[in-house]
């Protein structure tokens, strides 16, 4: 059960950015194990077994969102912000207004920071809600390569993305952690 | 003192692409020398870095109950075919 305890939060979450309700995205999971059980003896493992099973799972459920008449544009589910700055313009501006480019405050030294501090309970919560506030495809990027471990090829091959676009999912929700956890840090850090 | 064209507001916009080992070439060079020269994208760097591993601590979702249930439910629908 190792593998399915492991796929099945996972496989929720994806399909679930496909179609409406919990309820058939659950049903589009067990959709998809079906077809896995159904194609497992003719599975040649070129692939890895992870990556087909989701290449299973995201053509169902798919399927099952054009059906409910979800039109999901890519910006709905990757966000509208994938152009923004990783960090503040302000941040490079000199006091004279003029911007060249170079920070005007160095960002902080992090290195002091004891390590119960940096990876204490606190901390862990303030990252766990930026990536609950990201739009659905950026939380599930730095879930599955940051939390979870796996290689941008998997992502890109469960979550059906080009190599450009996992690394521009990546990158926001990334800074957008980076800069909740310099605003934490910060606070009442010394 | 900086890297000749690269400026810091642009580095931090290459940085997931160092990471990810995509920069290459004359654009890696120009990242590593931009680096080697600036303190306060060597600070950035290393609060990814720290960001990165702090993000790597946190929990993975764990199935409920329920979750393993939707997959019984399908193992015993494909064996009653």
């Amino acid at each position: 059960m190792d593998l399915v305890d492991q796929l099945q939060p996972v496989m929720l979450r994806v399909a679930r950015m496909y179609v409406s309700t919990t309820a058939v995205a659950e049903e589009v999971v067990q959709d998809a194990w079906l077809g896995v059980f159904r194609g497992l003896p003719s599975f040649e493992g070129r692939s890895s077994l992870r990556t087909w099973i989701f290449r299973i799972l995201t053509n169902i459920a798919k399927t099952r969102g054009q059906r409910e008449g979800r039109s999901l544009p890519f910006a709905s589910l990757a966000g509208d912000d994938l152009d923004a700055p990783a960090v503040d313009p302000s941040r490079f501006d000199s006091p004279a207004g003029s911007s060249r480019g170079q920070w005007s405050t160095l960002p902080d030294d992090w290195s002091g920071i004891p390590e119960d501090r940096l990876l204490g309970q606190e901390t862990l919560d303030v990252i766990r809600e930026v990536i609950a506030s990201l739009p659905p495809m950026q939380a599930e990027v730095i879930r599955l390569r940051d939390v979870s471990g796996w290689t941008s090829e998997e992502v890109r091959n469960a979550l059906d993305l080009t190599e450009t676009n996992q690394r521009v999912l990546l990158h926001r929700a990334r800074a957008k952690v980076r800069g909740a956890l310099e605003r934490y840090l910060s606070s009442g850090a010394t | 003192m900086m890297g000749r064209d690269l400026t810091c507001k642009e580095l931090v916009e290459l940085i997931t692409g160092y990471f990810e080992g995509t920069l290459r070439g004359r654009r890696l060079r120009r990242f590593e020398a931009h680096l080697t020269a600036c303190d306060g994208c060597t600070r950035y760097l290393a609060q990814m870095e720290v960001t990165i591993r702090a993000t790597g601590t946190l929990a993975e979702e764990r199935v409920t109950d329920e979750q393993r249930g939707v997959l019984l439910a399908a193992f015993r629908d494909w064996k009653a075919r």
